[in-house]
């Protein structure tokens, strides 16, 4: 994108913290003084289906969506997950990838089978790929709700020109006071990683 | 100060900081949020109604009374309200009366894709339409503004885009506001009978006059004067993904949709050597610019269908998207919605789906189970529906319909429309039977509360309706309770009732999972016994999301011995997300699923 902004799409499953996390996001890039926009879909969508959140912050950003082929950076809270939205990358995108898997209805009822090696068929396409053990950091933290806080932290490591005590204010202000801590410790787990 | 919010909730803001008192709606998808957060403001009184007509006309008292009030709904919400929608056209509102009507471009979360800006043409009605936060929150305001100074009502279109997405909003304070209302008496102006509405009908002519010449000059028609090549019309939402795409054209930005600024329109045309006309969904804005005779590219080139984004606003008009990835190459099992662990709903959908007869269904989470596994659910078309249907399905089939047609609805649904079509199967004798989903709340569009549930919007108890009186008092001789956790006897009176003449009542009564309130028991997890499981896969039957199935084949480092020699396999339950409702331990003959 122009502006020296980034485009971004947040992947996975229902319940797994993505509006949350993506929330997050844009308040940084508020406090970091882009102009920011969101998008996802709430309803009949979030009864445990798949669930997207674009986020897109720049000097002046119009669309709330990103157009396919014009995403920067895949983060994606499951592996099949990522295979659905390969498509809207740009061909020098990167994509997180956070190791766990959720199986769709017809895996579990034996129908379909859920792909194997996704990592793999993502470098076939894209160059930078990162695989994080999210649950495992967040274990680690001392909370496995803090996956989604995790994952931000392996995506603020990317994004050089933003502090990490913005992402630290921010991620202060958006938890309850009592798991806040272990949210800064996945979070500063995961930059790591 | 500067917040991040969603299109709903600056909505909600705007209303507050404009001196908004009362609102009042029915939730739906993607406009729900709009009157939550509006009902937590200081001051302001909001409620939820049994359905959308009840809602509008809620409203329309409360205006006529002098108050400024929001009338919120989904788009086929509208439907719902359109009859008192007419005629207050005609009557016009005296105080302030904006309808919110939030379309679903793409079907996020909808029975169908309407278009109502056909509406405001349709009961001659102003419409906005806001293209982001900011703009939801400045319009609401111009619509209430509008709505004082041409005595009408306003609508102000939202779209899922528009709803859902977050941007960057100025908060402002709210403005100090008087209580000006008083009964105000005026039979010539709210009496609307045909003497009086045919003097009426002429005046909404003029008005829409008035409203074409304020169009004109209206500051929120805006024109962005860039390269002469082509020149962009558009609004809502449709202006961000054609300036992120082309922001080398000119543009007019049309922030009110209805009536039309022709004189600026025509104006603007002779500026630029081409015009697109940008809209999801009906050809609106283009078939009145053709009509007036100006040379437009519009559904030619764009598609009918769908939301758009900044994608498709290129591809149309000709720009190149780059090599995208070709996903068909790849093998990627769908993730369709599912109903929850524990859901009250799958017990009594496994049960109407392995009996013969056509379950008329309704809009609702349950509606989740006309997919497979279950399939227990085959039709849904509007909310309310599946009385009626049930009963001209059970009348059109006489003999052969006996036993075979049952009607499904959930509770919200059911007060929303269910209730006259329950009293005209009593009048007209009926052998359906119809089941009542009680789950205790409005779980599909997250949990409201509703005339049964014995709490308001704004969080006070009040009286709560009990479904087996009424239907005993529109004349059900038959009225059941079963618990839906319990398949056995969920069976036994579904079989029972389906047996009996005259229409009968099934209340299934269970509180959704996600309900905390009405939780009674703490959650007890279950877990699949390795030795015990004989790999029948009865427990998938359910489709619960703990539940799944793994091969032998697939599982290293485990030895499990085989109980039968056909044996493939055996269930696993995820207990960390089993919600303990005990279905599939009913289900197991061999006595193999137990408490963790
Ligand atoms: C006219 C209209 N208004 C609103 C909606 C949105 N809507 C869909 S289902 C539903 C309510 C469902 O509640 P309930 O019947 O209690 O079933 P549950 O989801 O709790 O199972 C609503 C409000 C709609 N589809 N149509």
């Amino acid at each position: 994108m122009i502006n020296g902004g980034k485009n971004m799409l947040l992947a996975g499953v229902g319940g797994q913290g993505i509006l949350l996390a993506s929330e997050i996001i844009c308040k940084v890039m508020m406090t970091a003084g882009y102009d920011v926009k969101k998008s996802e879909v709430h309803g009949m969508a979030q009864r445990g289906g798949s669930v997207t959140s674009h986020v897109r912050y720049g000097k002046k950003v119009f669309s709330p969506i990103a157009r396919k082929g014009d995403i920067d950076i895949l983060i994606s809270f499951e592996k099949l997950e990522t295979l659905r939205y390969l498509d809207y990358l740009k061909s020098n995108g990167m994509v997180i990838i956070n190791d766990a898997e959720l199986y769709p209805p017809s895996v579990n009822l034996g129908d379909a089978t859920y792909p194997e090696d996704i990592p793999e068929t993502v470098r076939k396409y894209f160059e930078i790929v990162k695989i994080v053990n999210a649950s495992d950091i967040a274990v680690r933290a001392g909370n496995i709700r803090t996956v989604n806080t995790a994952i931000l932290g392996v995506l603020s490591a990317y994004l050089d020109t933003i502090e990490a005590g913005i992402w630290e204010s921010v991620i202060r202000t958006s938890f309850p006071e009592k798991v806040i801590k272990e949210n800064i410790a996945a979070f500063n787990l995961g930059r790591k990683a | 100060m500067n917040e991040l919010m969603s299109g709903n909730e600056a909505v909600a803001r705007g209303a507050y900081e404009h001196g908004a008192c009362f609102g009042a709606g029915y939730p739906g998808t993607p406009s729900t949020e709009i009157l939550e957060e509006f009902a937590k403001y200081d001051g302001v009184y909001a409620e939820w109604c049994p359905n959308e007509k009840v809602a509008l006309e809620v409203g329309i008292g409360a205006a006529l009374a002098g108050a400024k009030v929001m009338a919120v709904m989904k788009h086929v919400g509208v439907n719902v309200a359109a009859d008192p929608l007419f005629t207050l056209s005609y009557t016009g509102t005296n105080g302030a009366l904006v309808i919110i009507t939030a379309d679903d471009p793409s079907l996020h979360s909808s029975q169908n894709e309407q278009d109502n800006r056909n509406y405001a043409k349709f009961a001659k009605i102003p419409m906005l339409e806001p293209a982001d936060s900011q703009e939801a929150k400045d319009y609401i305001k111009i619509a209430f503004d509008i709505s004082e100074k041409f005595d009408t009502p306003v609508f102000l279109r939202m779209t899922t885009r528009v709803s859902h997405s977050k941007s960057i909003v100025k908060l402002e304070d709210p403005v100090d506001t008087k209580d000006t209302t008083k009964i105000r008496y005026n039979p010539a102006k709210y009496v609307m009978v045909p003497f009086n509405a045919r003097v009426a009908r002429v005046g909404v002519e003029k008005r829409l006059q008035e409203l074409r010449s304020f169009a004109e000059t209206f500051p929120e028609n805006r024109v962005e004067m860039n390269g002469t090549d082509a020149g962009i019309i558009t609004a809502g939402m449709p202006y961000n993904y054609a300036k992120d795409v082309f922001p080398e054209y000119s543009y007019l930005k049309l922030g009110m949709v209805h009536p039309l600024p022709v004189k600026l329109i025509r104006e603007f045309a002779s500026k630029v050597k081409r015009i697109y006309v940008i809209e999801e969904l009906d050809p609106f804005l283009e078939e009145q610019l053709k009509a007036q005779g100006l040379n437009v590219t519009g559904k030619e080139i764009f598609p009918y269908t769908n939301e758009f984004d900044p994608g498709v606003v290129k591809t149309a008009i000709g720009g190149n998207n780059g090599n995208l990835i070709d996903l068909s190459q790849l093998t990627i099992p769908p993730r369709p919605p599912n109903l929850c662990p524990g859901c009250p709903h799958r017990g009594l959908f496994y049960v109407l789906g392995k009996l013969k007869a056509f379950v008329a269904g309704d809009i609702g989470c349950y509606t989740l189970s006309f997919m497979k596994p279950l399939e227990g659910l085959d039709s849904c078309i509007c909310m309310g529906a599946s009385i009626g249907m049930s009963h001209g399905m059970s009348k059109a089939l006489k003999d052969k319909g006996k036993g075979k047609v049952i009607g499904v609805i959930g509770d919200s649904t059911f007060i929303h429309s269910g209730i006259t079509p329950l009293l005209n199967m009593v009048y007209n004798k009926s052998n359906a039977v119809i089941v009542i989903c009680d789950n205790r709340t409005t779980a599909m569009t997250g949990m409201q509360e509703h005339p049964a549930t014995g709490f308001t919007l704004q969080g006070e108890e009040t009286k709560t309706l009990d479904f087996a009186v009424l239907a005993s008092a529109l004349g059900i001789d038959s009225v059941r309770v079963i618990d839906p956790y319990d398949i056995k006897n969920t069976r036994t009176v579904m079989k029972e009732e389906l047996s009996k003449d005259g229409p009968s009542v099934v209340i299934s009564r269970r509180a959704c999972v996600l309900l905390k309130r009405d939780q009674a028991d703490a959650i007890k997890p279950l877990k699949v016994n390795h030795e015990k499981c004989t790999g029948c896969k009865a427990c998938l039957g359910l489709g619960c999301p703990p539940i799944s199935w793994k091969r032998f084949e697939d599982m290293s480092g485990v030895s499990i011995e085989k109980k039968t020699k056909k044996q493939e396999g055996i269930a696993v339950i995820d207990t960390s997300l089993c919600n303990g409702c005990t279905l599939c331990q009913q289900l197991c003959s061999a006595g193999a699923i137990e408490e963790v």
